[in-house]
């Protein structure tokens, strides 16, 4: 095989489609780009899941005595002492239960104070309109369903409240928004394989003399097609590059420059993820335009 | 015009060849070949042998089959019945990578030339060597050689479009024969010009003949057919009607 001749031909064919080829690079550095990102995002979630469900919990609230309309549990008011007992006794008899501990009204209180501290409905609550309850860590955060149905119909229990309840919109809107970018990738890099096909189909029209030549003299069809996946192999990587330089710039400035310094609870991914990403954008850039032009070849070109 | 006589110059530079002399190099076995959707064959039981180093004119009027027939024996079409074997062997056994190897042994002219227009006459050469891997310094050596050959000599680096007619069905015998192939196969080489410059490329044709190369010539060109003397082979509606050894083209008959 003679690299310089298949070189030459490659750069003939690139400049001949100059349009088509850019409108292949962007495409494709758009569907990848998206790609990229919705792996990232990904990364993101799971981190924040991991991160949040360690720290919630299933929290049993108990009746207190101003509680005796909201609930037939609570009809006799306050959880008495027995009641209690028998809960906490009955949490540490479960094998998914990590630990169980005991928050007074009062404790309830401060905890209130410190989260709403200056805001005004913070005056109007006193440390007896807030329930006392037990907090129980789980060993796996999903076995919530167990507490409840164990003790929501309880005597003297108000309410089993799963703290994840209060995470999970926030990762079904990452989640729900990881998909609709998955979408659109999906459409993105449809519209690139078209435009793959389409470019490639062009290009064996324009160099048709060449191959019909070829051919005769006994060309092999590797060696027929090889510009032309390499064409397009080219352009994909091209726009690999440029969707590889998207996410770069992305993480620098979204969330390095920006959301890190506004949300600081949230520890977001580290460059550590998106080098993981770049090479897995690289070579789907290489090899799905190749696989794409080698199968429009199958069509339009006839070895 | 072209001076060359001596037409047994290039037997020594021959490539080693797999045929057997006076084996055939091209045999038909009760070939039919019928088009997809189509009912009437364009070929209809033909059987002939075509032996080494044999001229063989391929006559009969538009329609008749005589490009299935050079289509069949390049492997561009599939007989639908029959065997066909070229170089001794028998394509519909040939896997389709190992078409190209054989294509290697057969040369092709075409009445349009098929030249490419943005390369020199001696690129154009070239590129036929090229594209089968041959290497560089081989390629320098050898197309100089068969530019000579054809009476071309010193017009390396003009483009095709330079050229007359004549000249141009010259570069593309000079690619058609630059690998020394076992069969050359011409569909109408002289189609495109006047009688005069015909003579010159039969001679041209001859002349490879005379090498050991095979000749399949498919021909309207009653004149020369009538001149050369040659085998001809008459097909009328998908049938090999005529198989003569120095025949004529005529309709006679």
């Amino acid at each position: 095989m003679r690299a310089q001749f298949v070189l030459s031909e490659i750069g003939v064919g690139l400049r001949r489609n100059l349009t088509m080829t850019f409108a292949v690079i962007v495409s494709v550095a758009l569907s990848l780009g998206l790609f990229g990102a919705s792996l990232l995002m990904r990364d993101q979630v799971s981190t924040m899941k991991g991160y949040w469900y360690d720290k919630v919990n299933v929290s049993i609230f108990f009746c207190n005595k101003n509680d005796a309309d909201t609930g037939a549990n609570c009809a006799k008011g306050a959880a008495t002492e027995q009641q209690k007992n028998d809960i906490l006794a009955e949490l540490h008899r479960l094998p998914i239960v990590q630990n169980v501990q005991h928050e007074t009204s009062d404790q309830a209180y401060k905890h209130y104070k410190e989260q709403f501290g200056d805001t005004p409905v913070a005056g109007l609550v006193t440390p007896d309109q807030l329930p006392e309850s037990f907090r129980v860590k789980l060993k796996d955060p999903t076995k919530y369903d167990v507490i409840k149905s164990a003790f929501s119909e309880r005597p003297g229990v108000q309410e089993v409240q799963d703290q994840r309840d209060t995470v999970e919109p926030l990762f079904n809107l990452l989640n729900g928004m990881n998909i609709a970018a998955l979408c659109v990738m999906g459409l993105m890099l449809i519209v690139a394989l078209m435009l793959i096909v389409n470019t490639v189909r062009v290009s064996a029209f324009s160099r048709r003399r060449e191959t019909g030549i070829m051919r005769l003299v006994g060309a092999s069809s590797f060696y027929i097609q090889m510009p032309f996946i390499l064409e397009a192999a080219i352009a994909g990587l091209l726009g690999a590059a440029f969707a590889c330089v998207l996410i770069v710039g992305g993480k620098a400035i979204l969330i390095n420059n920006w959301l890190a310094q506004k949300i600081q609870v949230i520890n977001f991914i580290g460059w550590d993820s998106v080098a993981q990403v770049l090479p897995l954008v690289l070579l789907i850039g290489l090899l799905m335009p190749a696989l794409a032009a080698f199968f429009a070849l199958r069509k339009y070109l006839k070895v | 015009m072209v001076t060359h006589t001596d037409g047994s110059r290039n037997t020594a530079t021959r490539a080693p060849t797999q045929v057997d002399r006076g084996a055939s190099v091209i045999r038909f076995d009760n070939v039919s070949k019928t088009y997809p959707k189509q009912n009437r064959p364009a070929l209809r039981d033909v059987s002939l042998e075509i032996e080494r180093g044999e001229f063989v004119f391929l006559v009969g009027s538009s329609g008749s089959g005589k490009s299935t027939f050079l289509r069949l024996l390049l492997r561009e079409e599939r007989a639908s019945h029959g065997a066909v074997h070229v170089l001794g062997k028998d394509l519909a056994k040939l896997s389709n990578w190992k078409v190209p190897q054989m294509r290697r042994q057969v040369g092709t002219v075409f009445q349009d030339f098929r030249l490419l227009p943005n390369k020199t006459v001696g690129q154009n050469v070239a590129f036929a060597l090229e594209v089968i891997g041959k290497p560089r310094g081989q390629i320098r050596k050898t197309v100089p050689e068969v530019l000579e050959l054809v009476g071309l000599g010193g017009k390396e680096d003009r483009m095709p479009g330079e050229l007359s007619g004549g000249e141009q069905q010259r570069v593309a015998i000079a690619r058609a024969f630059v690998n020394r192939p076992m069969l050359l196969i011409a569909d109408e080489p002289t189609g495109n010009l006047d009688p005069q410059t015909s003579v010159g490329i039969m001679k041209l044709l001859d002349r490879i003949n005379r090498t050991g190369t095979t000749v399949v010539m498919a021909t309207h060109d009653q004149q020369i057919v009538d001149q050369m003397r040659k085998r001809v082979m008459e097909l009328e509606k998908g049938r090999l009607v005529r198989d003569q050894s120095r025949g004529v083209y005529g309709y006679q008959h």
